[in-house]
């Protein structure tokens, strides 16, 4: 049997990263070692998937893009992390910067106890815009982008706790997009849903790509298959694999690889 | 090896219900116990109760209800004998509102630092030493605010008090007289700035960290985060340490018993002195008043009314707290 082993391997030229990640090691409190010298790629305007077996570091790793983990004391990142050829890694760096640049949208959705307006333009409010027509625009463009603006234009002012749970998710993409940032992490965004408020989330990361791009962590390998350009495979604390996803699911270069996109372990 | 059985097996059936019996009267005996227990603080809840309206009652039948709350005087130990309780309310409410300027401010600031700023080792020392002002004797407080704080704010009011009673002679005296509402309400608000700031800081820290970090996601600051997001997401139980600082306040007797004044006074500038309905029910207690007289059921009509203020505070303060519930 004839392998074709060039199609294997990543043709990282082809790649306009809009992100990088070298030789990146993080450590919990100081002391766990739960990211060991990972190097990938987040390619512009694509969906890059993040999957693994639990534990395997791939929510840690999400987190290092918007410094996530500078919220709690004793954490350490070593290596880089380039965002447009700067290291957001660098302690000269301020997070919260990082942070306006790459959002992120959670696990679990959290709407914060505001209006559904509110909660939308709090990005921007925080970013400093104040003219209320401003605001008002962003925040039609970001609720239209959630797919969310047609069922709530009518009632913009009601408690974002009023809709259901895979509206508040959107509610919360929409939070993430509003400030117009150059990615969008997305930690397990659906785990928490229902497989009809998951499929609308999964068509919503789908046309966000136009605009965005998107780093996607997923404990299901269906989802990282059906939405993704690129994945990368993390196995205790390891990227063994990175590669477009059509590649690393059909052809995986590792045995670990192999048995978990199969469903062998994990 | 023995084999021998068990002289008597008891039948399957017995098994069943030989205990059932004994066990029912034991679980009675201590339900009842358990009855006993709870009861006896809606029994003396009812006891007092039962007290302040029958005396009351008394009283209103000699004194109208509505000389009780239209009279601006209070003199009921004088000839002739005034029953307007207004004197008592405005000095209520002016040292609790003194006390809640001071209060809801420094405990809020100090529970947003306490939850969101401070480290944990700190916190874990800073809050019982703060709990720890709850603690001390009012009686201490009242000596505290007499002869240390009215100084000060005399001396601080000697600098402006000239200027100021020349341009509004009604409202500012020249000088601060030693008893006033300024220096208890302002103590009293000390006394409980650690019931609202314990409280909330309770309320802050059990807003759930996914909140926090949604915002810190969107690129806000520590204190944008504390106040647009963790703030309203504690309001209700904000809502009730407030309440219970009100509660506490309108009901706080010796500081205001020994700073305030003691004498009925139909204002609501804390620069005069004033009498509150605790004091007032303290003073006239202390004396030897005669069972069944008007003075003595006096107290009790007065009693009634601030155990109804409370009660008034207390039912808002739950229906503030339900309406501004959040399920996050």
């Amino acid at each position: 049997m004839v392998e074709d082993v060039s199609s294997r391997i990543l043709n990282s030229s082809a790649i306009s990263p809009k992100a990088e990640v070298r030789n990146l090691d993080f450590y919990y409190g100081g002391t766990v070692h739960a990211l060991k010298n990972i190097n990938m790629m987040v390619p512009e305007h694509k969906v890059t998937a993040l999957i693994g077996p639990s534990g395997c570091g791939k929510t840690t790793l999400l987190r290092c893009f918007n410094r996530m983990h500078d919220l709690y004391s004793g954490n350490r990142y070593g290596g880089e992390v380039l965002l447009d050829d700067i290291n957001i890694l660098d302690k000269k760096v301020d997070p919260i910067e990082v942070r306006m640049r790459i959002s992120m949208v959670f696990q679990r959705p959290n709407p914060f106890p505001k209006s559904i307006f509110e909660n939308v333009a709090y990005g921007l409010r925080v970013q400093g815009l104040t003219k209320r027509s401003a605001v008002d625009e962003k925040v039609e463009q970001a609720l239209k982008g959630s797919a969310l603006w047609d069922e709530v234009k009518d009632r913009l002012n009601d408690s974002a706790y009023t809709l259901s749970g895979g509206q508040q998710q959107r509610l919360c993409i929409a939070r993430a997009i509003a400030t117009n940032p150059d990615i969008v992490l997305f930690d397990e965004p659906t785990s928490a849903l229902d497989p009809i408020a998951t499929a609308s989330i999964e068509d919503l990361v789908n046309e966000l790509k136009q605009q965005v791009t998107i780093l996607i962590v997923t404990h299901s390998m269906q989802q990282a298959a059906r939405l993704s350009d690129y994945t990368a495979f993390m196995y205790l604390g390891e990227l063994l694999e990175f590669n477009q996803t059509t590649i690393l699911f059909n052809q995986p270069a590792h045995k670990r690889t192999q048995d978990y996109v199969s469903g062998r372990f994990g | 090896m023995s084999t021998t059985a068990d002289p008597r097996q008891p039948n399957r059936a017995e098994q069943f219900t030989k205990n059932k019996q004994s066990r029912e009267l034991r679980e009675r005996a201590i339900e009842f116990v358990l009855f006993l227990a709870g009861f006896s603080s809606v029994a003396a809840t009812l006891a007092i109760m039962e007290i302040l309206i029958s005396e009351s009652v008394q009283f209103f039948q000699k004194v109208s209800i509505v000389e009780f709350f239209t009279s601006k005087d209070w003199s009921p130990l004088f000839e002739p004998p005034g029953y307007g309780i207004l004197p008592l309310v405005s000095g209520t409410l002016t040292t609790s509102i003194v006390a809640l300027v001071v209060a809801v401010p420094m405990g809020l600031i100090a529970a947003v630092y306490l939850s969101e700023f401070a480290g944990a080792k700190l916190r874990e020392t800073v809050k019982p030493i703060l709990e720890l002002l709850a603690a001390i004797p009012t009686v201490v407080y009242g000596y505290f605010a007499l002869l240390l704080v009215t100084p000060i704010l005399q001396w601080l009011y000697s600098f402006i008090g000239p200027t100021l009673s020349n341009l509004l002679p009604n409202i500012f005296p020249v000088e601060l007289s030693g008893f006033n509402m300024l220096g208890p309400g302002i103590v009293m608000g000390l006394m409980i700035t650690p019931t609202i700031s314990s409280i909330s800081e309770d309320a802050m820290r059990a807003v759930p960290s996914n909140l926090r970090e949604g915002s810190y996601a969107t690129g806000a600051t520590k204190l944008q985060t504390a106040l647009n997001v963790v703030l309203p997401a504690a309001i209700s139980g904000i809502m009730a340490a407030i309440i219970l600082g009100i509660s506490r306040a309108v009901g706080e007797t010796m500081i205001v018993a020994i700073a305030a004044g003691l004498q009925p006074n139909f204002t609501f500038n804390p620069m005069d002195s004033a009498a509150t309905m605790t004091a007032f029910i303290v003073q006239v207690s202390l004396g030897d008043l005669p069972h069944g007289t008007l003075e003595y059921q006096s107290i009790f009509a007065v009693g009634l009314l601030l155990v109804l203020i409370t009660l008034v505070f207390n039912v808002i303060g739950y229906f503030l707290t339900k309406r501004f519930r959040e399920s996050y």
